[in-house]
């Protein structure tokens, strides 16, 4: 038996920290379901009130960039600095930009 | 009998119960069956030491002698806690912790809904907020119930043997005496029918998910509410009791 079949499968799990933010990639854990993966992402990363939601990705399902590709993905964009809004004052009160 | 006296064993008994089972959980901190569930079963052991913490202070103030929950938590001799056989079984293997647990949450959940409602002001807030934590241990337990009884061969087969065992102190839960009756005709806390009816129900429908069956002998135990413990008890008071009894009045 190879150690994959030992194991249940991996999930990634993305946590709402509060309303109006995003789910952010928080870890990965272990889980038989998707019920199961939902629970222990409760236990293991919101013990100390980090959020108000859960999702459960299996990891599977993820596919990403190839890191060899980084040159031509990410590089172009670091010379580009007015794509940035740093050219406006942010008025008093605004949060989260 | 006075009612302050009936409330101090009442308050005293839930406090227990909470405070055996939470001490039970912790010593499967780090030895849990899978990290995920270490962390469960101890956020739950936390939760219900949180409850005992309440529940202690509350009967401390109605103690005649106003004890701190720190001296009622470590410094009583067996036969004066109160707690109910079942919570004090040792956690087995993990089927063995998730019945009794399941055992015991899916009786703790109705009993603090009706609790809510007591004319016993600190009674009933500390029943609301002890509420919300129950009702995700019932949840934990029951999906692991029938995840366990509804799974493999072994899994089903050791599961019912937990159940088996563990069901003839699930009776207790159940005790009424003196306290009791004269705490329910003041309505400071509730009957325990509709109680005992619940959680029947809720036995009934996870064990029937769970592809178990209750045992059919009619064995009851029961001794702790009146402070008679099994041979468990003195082994797990020793560990718990320990900082205390070394370093008197040592605080964290």
């Amino acid at each position: 038996m190879t150690i994959e079949k030992k194991n249940w499968p991996l999930w990634e799990v993305f946590i709402r920290g509060k309303q109006g933010l995003n789910h952010k990639h928080v870890g990965s854990l272990r889980a038989s379901d998707s019920v199961m993966a939902i629970k222990n992402a409760r236990d293991v990363y919101t013990r100390r009130a980090e959020g108000i939601s859960i999702w459960v990705v299996p990891s599977n399902m993820i596919s990403a960039s190839d890191p060899c590709d980084e040159e031509s993905l990410f590089e172009p964009s670091q010379s580009k600095v007015y794509r940035h809004p740093t050219f406006y004052d942010v008025p008093d009160g605004i949060s989260h930009m | 009998m006075t009612t302050k006296e009936a409330l101090y064993k009442y308050v005293l008994r839930l406090g227990d119960d909470s405070l055996i089972l939470g001490q039970r959980l912790s010593e499967l901190c780090g030895h849990g069956p899978i990290l995920e569930e270490d962390i469960a079963t101890t956020n739950i052991s936390l939760d219900l030491i949180g409850q005992a913490t309440l529940f202690l202070e509350y009967a401390g103030s109605l103690s005649n002698e106003f004890k701190t929950n720190d001296e009622l938590a470590f410094l009583r001799l067996e036969k004066d806690y109160l707690n109910v056989l079942l919570v004090e079984q040792p956690n087995g293997h993990f089927g063995d912790t998730i019945m009794r647990q399941f055992l015991f949450d899916a009786f703790r959940l109705p009993l603090l809904t009706k609790l809510q409602d007591s004319k016993d002001n600190t009674l009933s807030s500390i029943a609301e907020k002890a509420l919300k934590e129950t009702k995700y241990h019932l949840r934990h337990s029951s999906e692991w119930v029938v995840r366990l009884g509804d799974g493999t061969e072994e899994s089903h087969h050791k599961i019912q043997e937990s159940l088996n065992t563990l069901y003839r102190y699930s009776h207790e839960l159940f005790f009424v005496d003196e306290a009791d009756v004269l705490l329910q005709q003041e309505a400071i806390i509730p009957e325990l029918d509709d109680i005992k009816s619940q959680w029947s129900q809720t036995i009934k429908d996870v064990l029937e998910m769970a592809t178990l069956s209750l045992p059919t002998n009619n064995w009851k135990f029961e001794g702790g509410r009146m402070g008679r413990h099994s041979e468990h008890m003195g082994y797990l008071l020793a560990e718990m009791q320990y900082m205390q009894r070394t370093y008197p009045n040592m605080e964290w």
